[in-house]
């Protein structure tokens, strides 16, 4: 069984991030980018199915500039092995991507499609569920546990009442959430090693799609929070929170 | 290879910043078949780069041909010298030293040029690995460097290993060049266990901090370079500050000291936010925004101070030898050269035996000699020091002697001693307002149950006797707020926020008992900063 993981080019969860000044986009310049967290942990989830010997072979792609090869490159490093870049310069909305990988899917035949369950730029969680759709195979997602017995599988994904089980058929799609795993660190030698794997680029033209598109007009920040108060008394907290009709 | 899981290469560089790629590019160029490693302990390149920085480009044309027609995400070239004494109230304008002229250089970011540089050597074929820190050396069997082990990874707070544990692994090459900046943790090490410092100045170094404005539409002036001496310090302290006018209406504004100072209260992030609230600056930041900030030692020990460059198996460059021109305030050409000129001198005899001959006899090494007694001259005060300073330059720094240095770790006075008045200090307004609002805009990256890399050799000093002598100045001179002391029912004990640490270097260098160690974290940590 092979497994196909698409993994996202984000600015880093650890920095700041701030609009252009003509408020068009968000400032890249400079900026550290990594993989989308969630989207390490599906590799690592496909890395483990590999490792105990479910899976024969991991393929990583990623959709954007000549620039997400780096996080290609780490992804081939942590262990994949090969990867698939689709270059555009343009930043695409989640039905491009869906249709994208749809068209991976139609040529490898992965058992298994794994992405993050959202990426953390956009946040809109939407790429998998559309794949899923598009391929007509079941999906799971959110999840934090994924056996695999045959050709079925079994997710534990963690929902607002507890936590839900579904046993699905194979192919199908699962995106991760923060718990299923933690990735592992990558070692030197292994980043050696990655740059002898295959990465393969292709330009989105050859897919050929023809998809509407979504125009931004404009970003905003979100309104700044006003100063916290500190109050003395348990007394004067109760007044305070009358005076604004909390209680 | 050997399949011990060590890696080989014919030449290992330790840190990926100005120095380290400068040498990493020529020697790949030179010898395109000898291979080539770069170790860097940020997670990519850059991050943990601060400079001013007002650099000399002739180094960069010859690095990176064509660089200024595809500029750097800050490059402005000077227009305008400005050098001002501050009082309280007012900035006197005074004649810009000649070390301080600026015409035909360049501001830029630092964390940009060291990603353009990054970029030039992978193409010629260098493996940089970022994200790896050189955390102690190897010998080989006859007592000579023979390359680093990384650091670990996934220990836990205790040390013991966690769930994720990898071990560092062996990094072995006939020849190290060690580039780690400003009080490099390995080289700290390799110049005590060679006495690489035997007979010279003891080192001195200064405390930077440094912030990225986007001011108001209009608010900058593209190229003009202020340079500051005067109020907020006393004239007991060395340092000033430095505002960079850039383009697109973005301003780079930093505070620099000289860590020989002696009021044990003394705070630089206090004085560095002093010096933006003076009457002739802050009108700058109104209706501006903060992008980011950082704080980095220096070191301004100069040519009395500079210690053997070479070693049995390694060689040292950049500010991690210590080759940063104070007069100009400038280390970033003199890194680039420094680098340049060790791999020229590999390149020709494939040994680290003569490079401090090469260096010293090398117009790099000439330049440092010629400035080597104005920053010892500021020992005495601001006055006497530019007094000395402009003797030093008139005669070209031909008099007989050396000025000697003196060790800042020393040079703290007991907080019950009579001191100066401290300048009168103005409410504070700009952000940031306080050190961890500071840090914020460091973007700091710390996985927070490794083990404290900041290691206190006698915690009991701290309370027994710094806090009576000196009254634990560490809670001030770190401008990360990574020392505190605090107390809980046992009584005061000392409490170090080690996800705080920029990686300056302050506390290993300042601290009044010498019992800080900075050694490097997981590989990957610290800050992340965006062209500072």
């Amino acid at each position: 069984m092979k497994i196909l993981v698409a993994v996202k080019r984000v600015i880093d969860y650890s920095v700041r991030v701030r609009l252009k000044p003509d408020r068009t986009g968000v400032v890249t310049e400079g900026v550290k980018m990594s993989i989308n967290p969630f989207d390490e942990i599906a590799l690592e989830e496909a890395l483990r199915i590999r490792e105990r010997g479910e899976a024969t072979e991991v393929v990583v792609v990623s959709v954007g500039s000549a620039e997400v090869q780096t996080q290609l490159r780490s992804a081939l490093a942590m262990g994949a092995d090969r990867a698939i870049h689709v270059e555009t310069g343009e930043a695409l909305e989640p039905l491009w991507v869906a249709h994208i990988l749809h068209a991976l899917v139609g040529e490898i035949g992965p058992g298994l499609v794994i992405l993050g369950k959202q990426a953390i730029d956009d946040d809109l969680g939407q790429t998998g569920p559309m794949l899923a759709a598009l391929w007509g195979r079941p999906q799971a997602t959110f999840v934090s546990k994924l056996t695999l017995e045959g050709s079925s599988a079994r997710a534990v994904r963690e929902v607002d009442h507890g936590l839900e089980t579904l046993d699905f058929d194979l192919p199908a799609v699962v995106t991760t959430d923060l718990r299923l795993n933690t990735p592992r660190f990558i070692k030197m030698p292994d980043i050696m090693k990655a740059r002898q794997k295959p990465l393969e680029t292709r330009p989105l033209d050859a897919f050929g799609l023809d998809l509407p598109r979504l125009a931004i007009e404009r970003l905003e920040p979100p309104p700044e929070r006003a100063a916290g108060i500190r109050v003395e008394t348990v007394a004067e907290l109760v007044t305070r929170l009358h005076e604004r009709g909390a209680v | 290879m050997p399949d011990d899981g060590s890696l080989h290469y014919d030449v290992l560089v330790i840190g990926a910043g100005p120095a380290g790629l400068a040498c990493a590019i020529t020697l790949k160029r030179a010898c395109p078949s000898r291979s080539v490693a770069v170790l860097e302990k940020a997670a990519s390149l850059g991050a943990h780069s601060l400079s001013g920085a007002v650099i000399e480009p002739g180094f960069v044309d010859e690095l990176l041909p064509g660089w200024r027609e595809e500029p750097l995400d800050i490059q402005v070239p000077v227009v305008r010298d400005q050098f001002a004494y501050l009082t309280s109230g007012r900035a006197w304008t005074l004649p810009t030293p000649p070390t301080m002229h600026n015409h035909g250089n360049v501001i830029i970011s630092l964390g940009a040029l060291v990603r353009r540089l990054g970029a030039r050597a992978e193409s010629l074929g260098v493996e940089i690995f970022p994200g790896f820190a050189g955390a102690v050396p190897l010998w080989s069997g006859e007592g000579a460097l023979a390359g680093v082990r990384v650091g670990d990874a996934g220990r836990l707070r205790d040390g013991s290993e966690g769930p994720h544990f990898t071990p560092g692994v062996d990094v072995r090459a006939p020849v190290t060049v060690v580039a780690e900046g400003c009080r490099g943790s390995l080289a700290k090490e390799l110049i005590r266990h060679f006495g690489l410092d035997r007979g010279k100045e003891p080192q001195t170094y200064g405390l930077g901090l440094k912030e990225l404005w986007q001011l108001a539409p209009g608010r900058s002036r593209a190229g003009t370079v202020l340079h500051t001496v005067g109020w907020p310090l006393p004239h007991e302290t060395y340092g000033g500050g430095f505002v960079y006018h850039l383009d697109q209406d973005r301003l780079a504004i930093g505070f620099v000291v000289g860590l020989d100072y002696h009021d044990p209260d003394f705070s630089p992030f206090e004085a560095f936010q002093q010096f933006k609230h003076h009457p002739s600056l802050q009108g700058l930041f109104a209706g501006g925004e903060i992008l980011s900030a950082g704080a980095r030692s220096l070191i301004e020990g100069g040519y009395g101070a500079l210690p053997t460059l070479e070693m049995p198996g390694g060689l040292l460059v950049g500010d991690a030898a210590g080759t940063l021109n104070v007069p100009k305030i400038k280390g970033v050409h003199m890194a680039l050269g420094s680098g340049i000129l060790a791999a020229e001198h590999l390149a020709r005899t494939g040994s680290p035996q003569g490079f401090d001959e090469a260096f010293r006899r090398s117009p790099l090494g000439r330049e440092l000699h010629r400035v080597r007694n104005i920053r010892p001259g500021f020992r005495g005060g601001l006055f006497p020091g530019l007094a000395n300073a402009a003797f030093e330059t008139l005669t070209r720094g031909l008099a007989p002697w050396t000025l000697a240095n003196r060790t800042d770790w020393k040079s703290l006075r007991p907080k019950t001693a009579a001191r100066p008045g401290s300048p009168k200090a103005l409410v504070r307004t700009l952000p940031p307002l306080d050190r961890l609002a500071f840090v914020d805009f460091a973007a700091n990256r710390h996985e927070e149950n490794q083990p404290v890399h900041l290691q206190v050799a006698d915690p009991g000093i701290c309370i027994s006797q710094c806090m009576e002598r000196y009254g634990n100045p560490c809670t001030r001179f770190c401008p990360a707020a990574v020392y505190e002391i605090v107390t809980d029912a046992r009584g005061p004990r000392l409490q170090i926020n080690a996800a705080n640490c920029v990686h300056c270097k302050a506390c290993d260098i300042k601290d009044p008992y010498e019992i800080i160690t900075w050694v490097p974290p997981e590989g990957g940590s610290g800050p992340s900063y965006a062209n500072l």
